[in-house]
């Protein structure tokens, strides 16, 4: 390898490049300016995060792999990359004023924020075993020191040290798969993987690596049977942390997930196929029905984001193009809904300090009717009801699923997203029907920008849905 | 040959030994001093194998650095073993049965193991033959063909300190910190002001 093909290599992974250098550039400001440096830093960590998004935008097109292959960028690469740092752009204007007011500040939020966006570019980019493991540790430490950012909160506390511990242990899953893949198909790198498998039919050896890889993956979207930390930890970590949780790192994991599957594994697809339809059904089931007890509005979106990540499941299950596009569209749409939801979320605030429970947002459609109306607007799109996006959403991954046959599948989550729709409609009921409580502290200017952004976005997609799913579209034909 | 034989099993069958005494040590600080047997005796296979660079490393950098700070912690701790193992006893059987169902599967898998013969051409990095030693031959391929896993590690140790930092250093207020720029700058100028005392009164 020449000094030429290593300036190509880190050209095409500028964006990674310019995010790693800027990340370590922030820290170095906060570390060393005297004063209160936390504005600046959040402020640079936003621009670092949009300048990356546009060296995404403007940097390679088509088809290209890097550093010996282990590192590839192509549309699908692009688009999932967008999607992910707007969602890490979308929870760092959610947090700002948070952690002013909850007294948690700290420069190294957003320098760890920008960290985990990194990791989440590199999971999504990864053509290789390593480079995967790799992406994904660095994205899910910069997430548990998150997690536990607010140290005096023992909550908080608990809900880092669970996530951690439970994270490790699904990472040695996840590196016990590769090693006994690597260990079958002699390599490492997806397209190896796939040629090595080329022909041979299933075989048992690389189907055990394949099932402790999925459980590692499963874990990482919170997916039943590997959804345990997710309520607790979305319960425990700070409101805005947990809306970053909820949104970009369930996009990286669900595109790494898309790629392992159609990159390395396509010859046994049949083999993958029943196990995702496991546990995409498990994960439907379980958000809808888990999620009718809940108290707590937190540990509701936990069931929730379970009981989507279920749905988009359905579309990589189906095993087609279309699948793969309903995927995409279904994570865009997922995207813009969750930050929308937790942007009112963060806005629950009375007077003497956060409220989290459901019953608090009693009255909300007489006290603030602007934030009642635009969470009814979420909450409907969240179950699905059109002409709402969520309605599109489910639409494009349950017509892929039926394309390929797979119509018990289809069957089953229909009837789970009607089940859903009874805790959604509960929060409308709640906030137009019920007796009011105190009222809410005025919601912050930025917050109402990201959720007028996220609602227009919701509403206006029926009217529009031609270029996202066009640019779906040509994503998941990247992949094939 | 039947000498490597011989010292492979060996070798081998000290680390299974002491790495089940590692965990069936009644005293933590010789759970440590087995685990440091264990590790000298995975060295001992390592160059057997012909791989002196990694055998050298885990001697370095297991022995020397991981399992002696392990030591200090043990140490430090003073972890009450026998507390610990009331727990153990009582998760044992379930424990065990999940164990060797796993392991009577993996035995099913490994049963049916066939290398390819494929395999040997899609390596992707070889034994070098042109009589490399293997520290070079790590070397090349570790700042060429992976110095894109190479540096993501680092970011993943960066991100490591990080959170070890932002989670455990306070910075208590009140506390008196020698700072030797602050003194070192200080000069008649700065420290020393003159005030005008007036008779019978203080400042």
């Amino acid at each position: 390898m020449g000094p030429g093909t290593i300036n190509t290599d880190i050209l095409t992974a500028l964006p990674e490049v310019l995010l790693a250098a800027g990340a370590m550039g922030l820290l170095l400001l906060g570390a060393f300016r005297p004063g209160n440096v936390v504005s600046t830093v959040n402020w640079g960590a936003a621009v670092l995060l949009a300048i990356a998004g546009l060296a995404v935008l403007t940097g390679t097109t088509g088809n290209v792999t890097a550093f010996s292959g282990a590192f590839i960028v192509d549309d699908f690469a692009r688009l999932l990359k967008i999607l992910a740092l707007a969602g890490t752009v979308g929870a760092l204007v959610l947090s700002v004023r948070f952690m002013q007011i909850e007294k948690i500040v700290r420069f190294e939020y957003s320098v760890l924020l920008v960290l985990a966006a990194l990791g989440m570019m590199m999971m999504i980019s990864a053509n290789d075993l390593i480079s995967l493991y790799m992406g994904l540790e660095l994205q899910s430490l910069a997430l548990y020191v998150v997690a536990a950012i607010d140290r005096n909160s023992t909550r908080a506390s608990e809900a880092g040290l669970k996530y951690f511990v439970l994270g490790a242990l699904s990472s040695g899953m996840l590196l016990y798969g590769c090693s006994l893949i690597y260990g079958f198909t002699g390599s490492t790198n997806f397209e190896t993987i796939a040629r090595a498998l080329e022909g041979q039919g299933m075989q048992l050896g690389v189907l055990f690596g394949i099932v402790f890889l999925l459980a590692g993956l499963a874990f990482k979207v919170s997916a039943v049977p590997f959804h345990m930390w997710t309520p607790d930890v979305y319960e425990g970590a700070p409101t805005p942390v947990t809306a970053f949780f909820a949104s970009a790192p369930k996009i990286a994991a669900m595109a790494m997930f898309v790629r392992v599957m159609y990159g390395a594994f396509p010859g046994m697809s049949e083999q993958w196929q029943q196990i995702v339809v496991f546990v995409a059904i498990a994960s439907m089931g379980l958000g809808a029905f888990a999620a009718i007890g809940q108290t707590n509005i937190k540990r509701l979106m936990a069931y929730s984001s379970i009981g989507h990540m279920g749905f988009a499941l359905v579309g990589l299950a189906a095993g087609t193009v279309g699948g793969v596009r309903g995927v995409i569209v279904y994570l865009m749409i997922y995207l813009a809904m969750t930050i929308g939801t937790f942007a009112c979320i963060v806005s629950m605030r009375r007077r003497d300090g956060m409220v989290e429970d459901i019953t608090d947002l009693a009255g909300l459609g007489r006290s603030r009717p602007m934030m009642a109306l635009t969470m009814a607007i979420l909450m409907f799109s969240l179950a699905g009801i059109p002409p709402l996006a969520g309605f599109f959403a489910k639409f494009y991954v349950f017509l892929a699923a039926i394309e390929a046959g797979l119509y018990p599948l289809a069957v089953l989550g229909v009837l789970a997203s009607v089940v859903g729709c009874y805790y959604y409609l509960r929060i409308i009921k709640i906030m137009y029907f019920d007796e009011a409580g105190a009222e809410f502290e005025p919601m912050a200017r930025e917050l109402k920008l990201v959720l007028g952004v996220t609602a227009v976005f919701v509403v206006g997609f029926f009217a529009y849905p031609g270029p996202f799913v066009a640019a779906a579209g040509t994503a998941a034909a990247a992949l094939f | 040959m039947t000498l490597a034989a011989l010292f492979f099993y060996l070798f081998s069958a000290v680390l299974l030994a002491a790495g089940f005494m590692v965990i069936s040590a009644r005293n933590p600080v010789h759970s440590v001093l087995y685990l440091i047997l264990a590790f000298f005796n995975a060295a001992a296979l390592f160059v057997l194998l012909g791989a002196e660079f990694v055998a050298m490393i885990l001697v370095i950098v297991y022995v020397g650095a991981v399992a002696v700070l392990f030591l200090f912690v043990v140490m430090m701790l003073d972890i009450d073993i026998a507390e610990m193992r009331e727990g153990m006893l009582q998760y044992l059987p379930v424990g065990a049965a999940i164990g060797i169902v796993l392991l009577i599967e993996l035995i099913l898998v490994l049963g049916g193991w066939a290398v390819s013969p494929g395999a040997g051409s899609v390596l992707a990095s070889p034994a070098p033959t042109d009589g490399l030693s293997n520290t070079e031959a790590l070397g090349r391929v570790l700042y060429t063909d992976y110095i894109y896993v190479f540096q993501a590690a680092g970011m993943v140790l960066l991100v490591a300190m990080i959170g070890a930092i932002v989670l455990t250093l306070h910075h208590k207020p009140h506390v008196k910190r020698q700072s030797i720029g602050k003194q070192v700058a200080r000069d008649p100028a700065t420290a020393v002001e003159n005030r005008n005392v007036k008779p019978g009164q203080g400042i």
